[in-house]
């Protein structure tokens, strides 16, 4: 078959002219949908340098390859100062770097409970006061560290931390234990019932997990985020089947642990009656499938978009750990309680890591019960899955969406595809309260401030080989 | 303040999904108050309190749109937004899925057209080589219309397109035809054995028409944009479409359409066209070349076809000899041939698009002595559509030339086909008959010659274009080299 047998079919991009006169000629036409790409004009150059180089192509293949077939294994759970190495006064937080002095409200609450929990201060103010000295404390984002945590992912030492490996291309990440919703530290509340939980947390969960998951051997988390794709669940701000999955799993094994059957009991119920329990094993089997992706050069995946509550930032697979970070906007959504819009913090978390692996807001589609978060009907709801077709390289194979005739949901993110089109990806999230000390508000969803595609596409632009644009 | 009540019977909308219609009508600019409800018994209670007069009657079934605007304009207004948010609540609710949005870009066009093979690419320059490069990796040959493309970029597209044994005609390619569809401006020629190669639009399509006189058809025209056969670019597209021409079962005549090449690069292609199995017929532009009517001829007799010349209408009183040439032009290389024929017995030609650097007119433009525009030049198309879509500044050109008294014979090309203007005509004649009353009035005759580029099946009619033409004054030519030397002879008085 060449071009030159039969009367061609026809893509058209531009002058709509010249799909009328193809139409007029009975020729079947599709017409493109396109606007000028995001940013300042000079944009356009570096799309075409970036497109020209000759490693993009295979590059993004390689890597949307890499990022689709890893896999997620729970291996172990133990505590962040043996798993990462984190010592006394370090902590880790969501999204790119970020210091005490830009740092947001639920941000700073988060850091001033892990100082109450670590014993580090008494009191909030003397908490307050350490960390904005920065006397003794030291702060660094999560991803630096092969790990992801929900809202202000704040991480301290005496936490215990999921454990996951990728025994297709050998990488490992971590995430905390999900506290629950309401007041809890990731949202930024920092009182006595916030630190309580956290010490039971460290005391009695953590090892529990450790002792079932290693009788279980390993759990695999990505066959349970297949599965509940198909229960209702997105994996972002509805995680009910696959909490309940996940706790079928491991629950004989929390039996046969041999612990007080009060502490099992308690465990059972707290991760039964917490839906985003299972949020925490997502976001690092989404971690494993982004760092996978990793520096291929010339490739313009985007393997993490995450949040500290002040910048959003993303990193692009050809440009190594750099972040494109602009100002986070604020979630529209619906509130808890009497909050309100003027309630909420800016975005904020590393949960974004799963619309990045292609479940969350692009799997917005799998779960209509939640779809009073884009609009209210089960259409926008498949509207906003479709949409991300446009600017993802693949359909993922193994998590699929019922509704649409189980397509692949859309994965991996492509900066030069939202660069083009203009169209932001779709985050599903929490929303947390302003000021420190107040938890969760509400629920939503968010975009990425636009100016962050066009700033990797230059930054990838630079390191492509030379190609003169100018006419 | 203006009221109106409606009651609509047998409709019904939720409570939830009227208080939000109520909320955007009262949101309207000149609205003071608007209740859009169920008709229960709280709900006109709820009217009446607010001082709405409704209908006896009126129940709990009925839809009752109640509205107070400050004046009629409002109210208009109101009630727009009103059938605006009702037929929203109405569509797409409940459980229908929606239609899967547009596609963005030409992957995603290609993904869902399964079984394209060709993009079309016209965007604006700077943007186009994006959007060709998609299309070459979703595995489309492509024709790229945008002009303003850098010669490195389109080494890039034509070596990407090798490497998938894809072919890309452009940039700045305005015609092709294949499969006997017609891509961009192209003539509604019929099928038959010549294809073309072409590093020129209008000359495809001057070629074609020609071909077309003699119900000549073609196979298929692939366009190679006008930098193809540089030393820079090296023949690349014309070497892929020479290719896929020879394989063509249906083409038994491959005519190569081009400015002079490169002598390195038209050794290279004439090397390559020999070890072809079907002949290939060298059709270079330019002076001391044959023009574009010859090579038709050419062209027909190598397929055993016996020519003819073009049918014209050229019974017009000729003007007193002498004066100015001035040729107002759509289509590049129709200027081009008609400067070549005009300098070799008129000496001197200006131009935008000068033969001779010396020729160049100045930035302002304006005509000296024998003066020929490409309006359709790059540099005059920036920001507006091509003179052939949008014929206003050839309008008001003819209007300048009319008044100069220097000028006697106005040589203009009108450009058919699918994408051209629908009507060009409906336009010229009344430009042309102004201008000549404009002349006459000025005690000067003003002669008009016409190129009519057009085959017979052209969605314009050529046949009435060229009778509202003629009728206008007009002496009208399907053969623009014949048109370009009748001009000639009317200048100097000679016979053509």
């Amino acid at each position: 078959m060449t071009l030159l047998d039969g009367a061609p079919r026809v893509v058209a991009v531009g002058a709509q002219m010249f799909s009328d006169a193809l139409a007029a000629q009975a020729v079947e036409v599709t017409q493109v949908d396109w606007r000028p790409p995001l940013g300042d004009s000079g944009t356009e150059v570096h799309l075409a340098r970036v497109l020209a180089d000759p490693r993009h192509g295979p590059a993004n293949a390689e890597a949307v390859d890499r990022m689709l077939t890893a896999g997620a294994e729970l291996v172990d759970v133990r505590p962040a100062s043996e798993a990462l190495g984190l010592g006394r006064g370090e902590f880790l937080h969501a999204g790119p770097p970020i210091g005490w002095d830009r740092a947001s409200g639920p941000l700073r609450g988060a850091l001033v409970g892990a100082m109450l929990l670590e014993g580090l201060a008494g009191t909030a103010e003397e908490s307050e006061a350490a960390l904005a000295k920065g006397d003794g404390v030291s702060l660094d984002p999560c991803h630096h560290h092969r790990t992801v945590g929900p809202m202000a992912g704040v991480v301290s030492p005496s936490m215990w931390m999921f454990e996951l490996r990728d025994p297709v291309h050998g990488g490992s990440a971590w995430c905390s234990l999900n506290e629950g919703l309401g007041k809890v530290l990731r949202y930024g509340a920092y009182g006595p019932e916030v630190v309580e939980r956290l010490r039971w947390m460290s005391a009695v969960l953590g090892p529990l997990l450790q002792t079932a998951v290693r009788s279980h051997g390993t759990v695999d988390v990505k066959a349970i985020a297949a599965q509940m794709l198909q229960m209702g669940d997105e994996g972002h701000n509805r995680n009910r089947a696959g909490t309940l999955m996940f706790l079928r799993e491991i629950l004989p094994d929390l039996i046969g642990s041999g612990a007080p059957t009060a502490d099992v009991a308690e465990a059972a119920r707290f991760i039964g009656s917490n839906d985003h329990f299972f949020l925490n094993l997502g976001m690092p089997a989404c971690k494993l499938a982004g760092d996978a992706a990793r520096d291929v050069p010339g490739s313009s995946l985007v393997v993490a978009m995450a949040r500290n509550g002040t910048d959003f930032g993303i990193q692009v697979s050809g440009t190594g750990d750099q972040w494109f970070t602009g100002p986070a906007d604020t979630p529209e959504g619906l509130f808890l309680g009497a909050f309100g819009p003027e309630d909420a913090n800016p975005d904020i978390g590393d949960s974004a890591i799963t619309e990045t692996g292609g479940i969350g807001g692009f799997a917005m589609a799998a779960a209509p019960a939640i779809v009073k978060f884009v609009g209210g009907e089960v259409a926008d709801a498949i509207e906003a899955t479709r949409l991300m077709y446009e600017i993802t390289l693949a359909e993922n194979p193994v998590y699929q969406v019922p509704v649409l005739g189980f397509r692949g949901t859309p994965t991996g993110i492509d900066a030069t595809l939202v660069t083009r089109t203009g169209i932001l990806p779709h985050i599903n999230t929490g929303m947390a309260g302003k000021v420190a000390g107040t938890g969760q508000v509400g629920a939503g969803l968010v975009n990425p401030p636009a100016e962050i595609f066009p700033a990797a596409v230059a930054a990838l632009a630079e390191l492509a080989p030379p190609l003169g644009l100018e006419p | 303040m203006t009221d109106t009540v409606e009651v609509r019977r047998g409709i019904y909308h939720d409570s939830v999904t009227l208080m939000q219609v109520s909320r955007d009508v009262a949101a309207v600019e000149g609205v003071t108050a608007a209740q859009v409800a169920m008709g229960t018994e709280l709900n006109l209670e709820l009217m009446r309190g607010d001082g709405f007069q409704l209908p006896p009657g009126t129940g709990p079934n009925d839809l009752v749109l109640a509205v107070r605007a400050v004046d009629d304009d409002g109210l208009g207004r109101a009630l727009a937004a009103l059938e605006q948010a009702l037929t929203a609540s109405s569509a797409g609710g409940g459980g229908s899925f929606g239609d899967e949005p547009p596609p963005h870009t030409v992957g995603s066009a290609t993904r869902r057209a399964g079984g394209a093979d060709l993009a079309v690419v016209s965007v604006p320059g700077p943007h186009s080589f994006t959007e060709a490069m998609d299309a070459l990796s979703a595995g489309l040959s492509v024709l790229v219309f945008s002009d303003n493309v850098s010669v490195e970029a389109e080494v890039r597209l034509k070596d990407e397109a090798a490497r998938r044994g894809l072919l890309v005609m452009g940039p700045d390619c305005g015609t092709a035809v294949v499969g006997g569809v017609g891509l961009g401006f192209a003539n509604a020629v019929r099928p038959g054995p010549v294809g073309l190669v072409a590093a020129s639009g209008t000359g495809a399509q001057q070629l074609m028409c020609m071909l077309d006189t003699r119900e000549v058809g073609v196979s298929h025209c692939l366009g190679v944009g006008g930098r193809d056969l540089s030393s820079a670019v090296g023949g690349r597209s014309t070497r892929a479409a020479l290719a896929l021409l020879d394989d063509d079962p249906s083409t038994e005549l491959v005519v190569l359409v081009s400015k002079p090449p490169d002598a390195t690069v038209a050794a290279d292609i004439t090397a390559y066209a020999r070890t072809l199995r079907t002949p290939v017929l060298l059709a270079l532009l330019g002076e001391g070349q044959d023009d574009l009517t010859t090579v038709a001829q050419r062209a027909v007799e190598a397929v055993g076809v016996e020519w003819r010349e073009p049918w014209s209408w050229d019974e017009q009183p000729p003007p007193p000899p002498g004066g100015s040439l001035r040729g107002l032009f759509a289509g590049g290389t129709l200027c081009d041939e008609s400067m070549v024929i005009a300098a070799a017995a008129l000496g001197e030609v200006r131009s935008n698009i000068a033969l001779r650097p010396e020729w160049s007119l100045g930035p302002d433009l304006r005509s000296a002595g024998h003066t020929m525009l490409d309006l359709g030049d790059d540099r005059l198309t920036q920001g507006r559509a091509h003179p052939m879509i949008d014929q206003r500044s050839r309008l008001d050109r003819i209007a300048v030339e009319a008044a100069d008294r220097s000028c006697s014979v106005l040589l203009l090309d009108v450009v058919l086909g699918h994408a051209a203007h629908p009507d060009p005509a409906a336009e010229l004649a009344p430009a042309l008959a102004a201008a000549r009353a404009t002349a006459a009035a000025d005690g000067r005759a003003l002669a008009v010659v016409v190129s009519l580029c057009a085959a017979v099946d052209d969605p314009q009619s050529p046949r009435g274009q060229a009778d509202q033409l003629h009728a206008a004054g007009a002496a009208v030519f399907l053969s623009n080299a014949a048109a370009a030397r009748h001009a000639v002879s009317l200048v100097t008085g000679g016979s053509r």
